[in-house]
């Protein structure tokens, strides 16, 4: 477990695979909040946060509640209870999908419930885009990509997560910056709208493939 | 003629993705090829046909309140359905939809139609919602998986059609090509759209 290793997660995380740019997830509220800067900056933050909570728990959920393993809590309890079990009795990998998609909408719900009470200017910033969060792509893709398709341990899966979140906010606001000049731009009438927004993230996506020349 | 109106509204009129600008997502990242794309669209319609289906059934009995929560869970139950069946007899395709095949849950397309049509629908109009929005997503799916393929591998469903010679265009199939295509046929679209 060397520091290295763990700054490899989060460039590759922020630049080489970057959310938006090169993996494609989160496009939706890519395409729907990036037309000012300081909204965008509001919808980075909450998805930052949101994603490293997310990442945290279903690493939890993954390891403590659907693989079969020595400390599944399922076969823990029922083995206090006197049962005759073994681990692979309590296999319930397949069940991922649905716990996560049901934890992540949870924790987003009470994560707006106390930000609420504790700190209403912190809601006020982040407040409005947290429920869009829970349809957010990106913030299941992370937990996926943790646990399923990298098998990362619980430090890995929060640098991941963290990474991850910047990555998404960095392409947010610079996407939104580019969109407030683009308001005075003469664009040709066939392209206004969606379609000058996914040629500038092409042309932005091509600039952060140049960072797959990376090499550690 | 109420099915068939609700089927054909999907493909063109309200398409999911050129239209109301819906799961952008997989229509970006799984389109490097036309098997991809296809293999993409037939699971989304199929989890779309099970969950409307279901939906348009508990319609009634659901409470106002928790109704998300509910329709998230219905529309997981048929994705795990789906990744599971494609696991087993299709692990090529499986492998390379990779991580979009759990993610068809916060397909925005989905919860969408559970939401708008589905919840306030008979289900013989929510078959014939699903089957449309199903279709018409599948179509743009293999139209830019094409046009990616062609351009960015010289083939089209691992045939070659330009020969040998043929220099590929290898920016098609990394990620810029996905947003350079979208862009393209949407602003297609749009001109067609103006020219009427």
């Amino acid at each position: 477990m060397d520091f290295g290793h763990i700054v490899i997660i989060a460039i590759s995380a922020i630049l080489i695979n970057n959310f938006i740019l090169s993996r494609f997830l989160g496009i939706c509220p890519f395409l729907g909040v990036s037309k000012q800067t300081d909204t965008a900056v509001g919808m980075g933050m909450a998805v930052i946060f949101v994603m490293t909570m997310a990442s945290a728990v279903t690493w939890v959920i993954y390891n403590f509640f659907l693989l079969p393993t020595e400390h599944n809590v399922f076969y823990l309890v029922s083995r206090a209870f006197g049962g005759d079990f073994k681990p692979e009795n309590f296999d319930l990998a397949y069940l991922e999908t649905i716990a996560y998609i049901l934890v992540i909408a949870t924790l987003v719900q009470i994560v707006e419930i106390v930000i609420r009470k504790s700190s209403p200017t912190l809601y006020s910033a982040l407040g409005i885009f947290l429920p869009l969060i829970t349809t957010n792509c990106a913030i299941l893709g992370v937990a996926e990509l943790n646990t399923i398709t990298y098998n990362y341990n619980f430090i890995e899966s929060l640098v991941h997560g963290i990474s991850a979140g910047i990555g998404f906010t960095l392409a947010l606001v610079l996407m939104a910056g580019i969109r407030e000049r683009l308001e005075y731009a003469k664009i040709p009438k066939a392209m206004q709208g969606l379609p000058i927004v996914f040629f500038v993230s092409a042309l932005m996506s091509m600039a952060f493939l140049g960072f797959s020349g990376l090499r550690f | 003629m109420a099915f068939g109106k609700e089927f054909a509204k999907g493909i063109l009129k309200e398409n999911p993705i050129l239209v109301i600008a819906l799961g952008m997502c997989p229509t970006l990242a799984v389109t490097t090829s036309v098997e991809n794309g296809l293999g993409m669209g037939i699971a989304a319609s199929f989890v779309l046909l099970g969950s409307n289906i279901i939906i348009s059934l508990i319609r009634k009995f659901v409470p106002d309140a928790i109704r998300i929560p509910i329709f998230i869970t219905v529309i997981a139950t048929f994705v795990t359905i789906v990744k599971l069946v494609m696991a087993a007899y299709t692990p090529a395709l499986s492998k390379a939809l990779g991580i979009f095949i759990p993610l068809i849950v916060v397909n925005c397309i989905i919860l969408g139609r559970a939401e708008a049509f589905a919840s306030k629908h008979n289900v013989v109009d929510s078959i014939a919602d699903a089957i449309g929005m199903g279709v018409g997503f599948t179509i743009v799916l293999v139209i830019i998986g094409a046009f990616r393929e062609l351009l960015g591998s010289g083939t089209i469903l691992g045939r070659s059609i330009f020969g040998a010679s043929y220099q590929p265009a290898l920016l098609m199939i990394l990620p810029p090509g996905g947003f350079l295509s979208l862009g393209l046929l949407l602003m297609f679209i749009q001109w067609c759209k103006k020219e009427k």
